[in-house]
């Protein structure tokens, strides 16, 4: 069973304002604690070996010496973890094979990347851990590697996993490969549809891998105890499902593990999956020592997920007044060493922004030597819209068509039906469009060497498994608690402001805090866009049951019927027209006898919530290109995007404007360096460069509120859909500037300064 | 591992630690004095989030060692407010909701509060380039370009 609360227009008192949110003094005066700030008396320092390999056979693991260095409490390899069967879980948005999982903590038989861990020791510090590290022989057989999708692909490349046989492809192969699923979404008659457009673009493009780039590096500290009790402190999205992950692959049970989730230095998809928490607490166990583990940047860049690279091909064909009558795309996404990318998310995203009768999309998911892929906000949307964003840029351009003109010919609407599966809803696509065009931004004049780029974005958003309980405290005061990690955007705000709105009470009588696991019942991860829709629904419920507990002690006390009570204002009141009339009574007057009316009052909810209203988004930027560099700089930047609701619109910004400045730095300079070698040549924030506050403008936000109607106040999610059109936008603002069509990211200096010197040379058109 | 002796001032107050000579200022101040105010982002001066001043300079204290401090005067985020009274810039950050996560907030406030005692009166491209050591991926720098301006507004009484 689902649960879905209808959207209810009403004048909103608080929801709709800016107050400042409940973590803000902790994180401007250093007194918020993130997971590296934890310590416990008497723990241990715990650091990881890794490989320094991108394939190869691990023959044998000698930890001897490092066992027998003074200091030394512990050291664990893969035979302090059992093997596990393939066994299938939601993550996120993308799903995790537990086999795959505890292969990925602690390499088994082989080695698949460079940073994959083959060892962890703990020692009473740092100096000594590292040192313990340098001790431990490992003795490899180096094999064959291969870190780039379309080379894995082909049938003779160095094959990563013996056992993997291609899924999703009848009848079944006889032979392994690196391809571990082939997805395949279609609706229509494609040929058909090609033989009526009157103009078809097939474009190839091939993007690099890019890290969610969190500033804090992944950490936690472990407790085991002698009877099997385990107390985590960790950074995550979500500690319910990072419980669930460590109890499997250590074999314990769930009710043995207690995850307390700290403040998170950022995550974006990125803190998903457990890496060295299942170590930690191993090695707690073994030396019945409190053991904390904090990556540093070198091993958050080779180890941790970024989001997958790909190849990809777009054709579109479309009728001479700019319909587009067919669409077929292939996505190659590399899933890093096992199988898992966002390919499976990609695929339906592809052009679900476009009516479009006659659709098919294949999707591949790849396995190459390179680490696991992580989700990172909106996976894999930013590669595929990439490329269909450029082509339809290219068709508008081809037919003289305005780009915003030409979407909104094609647009998605409610009633739309979708290649993957359901009718589209009430949306915002085409208001989006709308406001686009008539913003100042779109028809400002431009300079030399200056252009202008449209792209547009859709994303699911999810809802999902979510609880929550709200405490009257007996003054009056509310506590909140709740099992959605607040993963920076401010929803411990929304939340608090949604549940003053329906107690009628100031929004700081409200205390939002994250429970632990011990406190709620099981909630699924913060992703999808899913906080501030799924758990502020949650939290309303929890307060619209409160009210109805408020409400009954308040006719027992006045000895009326629960009907002649109604909450209005933060007050139970007589119902207007009854005879039945009363004082009435307020929420702290009946707090505060609480006690003497039959003990506190509480309110709580436990849902699966569904359905998420999709978000849609219009970005313009401008940009210029330095023709001696190569340089592209961002000049104007502008998002058109619809939330349904914006509870804190400083908020909804503030997402809106991380996920566009995150696409700019994927567009422009993100990408990972690997050598021949198959080793990561940029593991550090000097080589791999997001961007800095020089690199960008302000980002001008106009916000859409097209209601969803399965939400108390009309949220849709708003955290994950801008970072989906900055890349096609700033390729089709560098086309517009200099005729030149770039398809490959980044769009780097040297790659922009080729391009144009290629163009110069009559080599290529635009 | 022999570890040497240090005496320093931090926020104002004499402290003496021990420490690993390959030990970091950062090290010094999170894991012996406990501050843990300062965040390390990278390690190697590449985020900023680390920054404190060292005898009024601004510092990623990740590339100067805990020996190094040795009668020096740091000041880091935990020295920031003035008792109950939060920095201007630290206000501002909080009403321009210029932070989320919150992990380079620390840094990013350091930073921008030396900014400000270089040139109290920056444009918008000065606060982007004295602030372009410090990496913030959540927010784009919009909301702390504003804060730091407005901030500045105030403190000079404009």
């Amino acid at each position: 069973m689902s649960t879905m609360v209808k959207y209810e227009e009403k004048p909103l008192k608080i929801v709709g304002t800016r107050p400042i949110r409940p973590d803000g003094v902790d994180k401007v005066t250093g007194r918020a604690r993130f997971a590296a700030d934890y310590s416990l008396p008497g723990q241990l320092i715990g650091k990881v070996l890794r490989s320094p390999h991108a394939h190869a056979r691990i023959k044998s693991v000698d930890t001897t010496a490092a066992q027998s260095l003074p200091g030394v409490k512990a050291v664990v390899t893969r035979d302090d973890f059992a093997d596990m069967p393939s066994e299938f879980a939601a993550a996120g948005e993308l799903t995790i094979n537990f086999r795959d999982v505890t292969r990925n903590m602690m390499a088994r038989e082989k080695v698949l990347y460079d940073g994959h861990p083959v060892a962890a020791v703990a020692a009473i510090s740092e100096s000594i851990a590292r040192e313990a590290l340098k001790l431990i022989k490992v003795e490899y057989e180096v094999l064959p590697h291969v870190i780039d999708v379309v080379e894995a692909m082909k049938p003779d490349a160095p094959l990563l996993h013996e056992e993997q046989f291609t899924d999703g492809v009848t009848p079944k192969p006889d032979k392994p490969s690196n391809i571990a699923k082939r997805l395949v979404f279609a609706r229509g008659d494609l040929e058909a549809g090609f033989k009526q457009a009157d103009i078809v673009v097939e474009r190839e493009f091939n993007t690099k891998p890019v890290h969610q780039g969190y500033i804090e590096p992944q950490a936690c500290l472990a407790s085991a105890s002698e009877d099997g009790q385990v107390e985590l402190w960790t950074g995550t999205q979500g500690h319910f499902v990072f419980r669930a992950q460590c109890a499997k692959v250590l074999q314990m049970d769930v009710g043995k593990l207690r995850v307390v989730p700290t403040e998170l230095g950022g995550g974006f998809g990125g803190k998903n999956n457990i890496y060295t928490e299942p170590l930690a607490i191993a090695l707690s166990r073994k030396s019945h020592r409190p053991v904390k583990m904090v990556m540093t940047r070198e091993e958050v860049f080779r180890a941790t997920g970024p989001t997958s690279g790909a190849n990809v091909k777009v054709k579109i064909g479309c009728t001479k007044d700019g319909r587009i009558i067919a669409a077929e795309a292939e996505l190659n996404f590399q899933a890093g060493a096992f199988a898992g990318s966002s390919v499976g998310m990609a695929c339906p995203c592809t052009f679900t922004r476009y009516d479009i009768d006659n659709v098919k999309v294949v999707g591949h998911d790849v396995t190459v030597n390179r680490p696991k892929v992580a989700a990172y906000r909106a996976p894999g949307a930013p590669i595929i819209v990439f490329g269909v964003e450029s082509v339809i840029d290219e068709l508008a351009k081809t037919l003289g068509i305005d780009p915003i003109e030409f979407r909104l010919k094609n647009a998605a609407k409610e009633g739309t039906q979708t290649y993957y599966g359901p009718k589209l809803g009430p949306i915002g696509y085409i208001e989006t469009l709308n406001k686009a065009k008539a913003h100042p931004h779109y028809s400002a004049p431009l300079g030399l060497n200056q252009g202008r780029g449209i792209a547009t974005g859709f994303w699911f958003n999810i809802g999902m498994e979510t609880s929550s309980r709200l405490n009257v405290n007996e003054d009056g005061t509310v506590t909140l608690i709740m099992g959605t990690v607040d993963v920076a955007g401010g929803s411990r705000a929304s939340m608090a402001m949604m549940v003053a709105e329906e107690l009628g009470i100031a929004y700081d009588r409200v205390r939002p805090v994250i429970g632990d696991t011990t406190t709620l019942g099981f909630n699924f991860i913060t992703a999808g866009s899913r906080g501030t829709f799924a758990g502020g629904m949650a939290a309303v419920l929890s307060a619209r049951q409160a009210i109805e507990r408020l409400r009954q002690r308040v006719a027992q006390i006045r000895e009326v019927a629960l009907e002649d009570v109604l909450w209005k204002d933060g007050s139970a009141v007589p119902a207007p027209g009854s005879a039945k009339q009363f004082t009435p009574m307020s929420l702290v007057e009946i707090a505060r006898m609480a006690g003497k009316t039959g003990g506190s009052i509480s309110g709580q909810s436990e849902i699966n919530a569904q359905g998420a209203g999709p978000g849609f988004c219009t970005h313009i930027v401008d940009v210029e290109v330095d023709k001696q560099t190569g340089a592209v700089k961002i000049l104007r930047y502008t998002i058109v995007q619809d939330v349904g609701k914006a509870i804190h619109p400083a908020y909804v910004e503030g997402q809106m404007q991380g996920a566009a400045v995150q696409g700019i730095g994927w567009s422009l300079n993100e990408e990972y360096f690997y050598g021949a070698d198959g080793v990561l040549q940029n593991p550090g924030f000097l080589d791999y460069r997001v961007p800095v506050a020089s690199d960008v403008p302000y980002i001008d936000t106009v916000i859409v509120e097209v209601p969803n109607p399965n939400h108390p106040y009309g949220v849709r999610g708003c955290g994950e859909v801008s970072i989906i059109p900055p890349i096609a936008a700033i390729s089709n603002a560098i086309n517009n500037a200099m005729g030149v069509r770039l398809r490959s990211q980044p769009m780097s200096p040297p790659v922009v300064l080729k391009a144009l010197g290629e163009a110069a040379g009559g080599k290529s058109k635009g | 591992m022999a570890k040497n002796r240090v005496s320093a001032t931090v926020n104002g107050d004499a402290v003496e630690f021990l420490c690993e000579t390959q030990q970091t200022l950062l090290d010094v101040l999170r894991d012996e004095l406990r501050l843990t105010g300062t965040k390390e982002g990278c390690g190697t001066g590449d985020c900023g989030a680390c920054s404190v001043t060292v005898d009024g300079r601004l510092m990623c204290s990740c590339l100067m060692l805990g020996v190094e401090a040795q009668g020096k005067s740091i000041k880091t985020i935990e020295g920031m407010a003035n008792g109950e009274a939060l920095h201007p810039l630290q206000r501002k950050f909080l009403e321009h909701a210029a932070l989320q996560c919150g992990v380079c907030t620390p840094g990013m406030l350091i930073a921008a509060r030396s900014l400000l005692e270089r040139n109290p009166d920056p444009t918008e491209q000065e606060v982007r380039y004295g602030l372009a050591g410090n990496l913030c991926r959540c927010t784009g720098y919009h909301k702390i370009v504003e804060a730091v301006l407005d901030a500045a507004r105030e403190m000079r009484g404009a």
